[in-house]
């Protein structure tokens, strides 16, 4: 009882450090932008949710919001000038980074005849996970079953007649 | 059974194994394949470098085979690529655009005096918005552009002499630009 609590008090704890760590990079990025102004708390919305969307083409595996590479820096007030100045959706916004950028910028890449795989590939392998697992499954019960037939004429040969019953009982 | 359940999760395995490996490949070489590719050069109105009054469209650039190189003093690798642009400017009828890409134009216009300048015209981009609509996002980074201001081709990083002789020279006299025989033979001379 105190070995189950314990545990659940570590995963308390874990989820607490995870949630500090995402309010710290919800200041931290927050501190990035916060020269912008926004005339309505949509557009500044918009804005963030904008940023964090697109992949920084110069660091790989951080997005707008997170990076502070020079080129960041500046996509970031491309944002907010198509947001804020020229009105454009978010969709427009995607267009004309991704005209420029390419899909790289995209964290969320199109299904095109040169980005299938990476659509496909995952699918497959769960696929073909699942597919194991239930191979897996329907074979167990085939060894929990008990003694087959052959198996129980070949028990008897070696523990002979003497005690039949007495291996049947302590079976059940 | 027993070997299925053997052989199909090693071969699972392995399958997420050479995947991992071709990926990690890929991963080194962090140049972005660019948007531009095939697509026309896009429309800007920049200044000259040594001429602020002066502003040039890319209407300007139009009518024969075009290198725009984006360059900047803080940026180290465009000076190991200048030797290479000279030689280009030297031995090739291509125009040679720079663009000074965030940059403050005195310090880039004695870079030019001290280093040599081999560029036709250097258009001020300070503020990055011309590399934006280019799709910059690093210097140096160089775009061939064909005679009508289609993109034909984009380097990231330097242009060496490996570069030079594999994928640029090739392309410049597909596109009609005259070479001289020296600027390839200096070239092999320097790498």
């Amino acid at each position: 009882m105190t070995r189950a609590f314990g545990i659940r008090a570590v995963f308390v704890r874990l989820g607490l450090l995870v949630w500090l760590l995402g309010q710290a990079s919800a200041v931290f990025s927050a501190s990035q932008i916060d020269t912008f102004e926004f005339a309505s708390a949509v557009e500044e919305r918009r804005f963030k949710a904008l940023i964090q969307e697109f992949r920084c083409p110069k660091c790989l595996n951080t997005n707008l919001a997170g990076s502070d590479a020079p080129i960041a820096q500046d996509l970031r007030k491309v944002v907010y000038r198509l947001v804020v100045t020229e009105g454009m959706t978010d969709q427009e916004v995607r267009d004309y980074l991704q005209a420029r950028y390419g899909d790289f910028v995209l964290y969320n890449p199109p299904f095109t005849s040169r980005t299938w795989y990476i659509w496909i590939v995952p699918l497959a392998l769960g696929g073909l996970g699942l597919l194991v697992l239930l191979r897996l499954r329907r074979s167990v019960p085939k060894h929990t079953g008990g003694l087959g037939p052959s198996e129980q004429a070949r028990l008897k040969r070696i523990v002979g007649d003497t005690q039949p019953d007495g291996v049947e009982s302590k079976q059940r | 059974m027993s070997r299925a359940s053997f052989y199909i999760p090693l071969g699972v395995f392995v399958l997420i194994l050479s995947l991992g490996y071709v990926g990690f490949d890929l991963g080194a070489r962090n140049d972005l394949p660019s948007a531009l590719i095939d697509k026309p050069f896009p429309n800007f109105n920049a200044r000259l470098l040594d001429d602020p009054e002066q502003t040039v469209t890319r209407e300007q650039l139009l009518g024969r085979p075009t290198l725009v190189n984006v360059w900047a003093t803080w940026c180290p690798t465009c000076l190991s690529e200048h030797e290479q642009l000279m030689l280009i400017a030297a031995n090739t009828d291509v125009q040679l655009v720079g663009v000074n890409y965030k940059d403050r134009p005195e310090k880039a216009l004695q870079w030019l005096a001290q280093f040599g300048n081999p560029y036709d015209l250097v258009l001020d981009d300070r503020d990055g918005l011309l590399g934006i609509e280019m799709g910059v996002y690093g210097a140096p980074e160089t775009f061939l552009l064909d005679a009508n201001g289609q993109v034909v081709y984009k380097r990231v990083g330097d242009i060496n002499p490996r570069i030079w002789r594999a994928e640029l020279a090739p392309r410049l006299k597909a596109l009609g630009v005259a070479i001289t025989d020296t600027a390839e033979q200096d070239s092999k001379d320097a790498s």
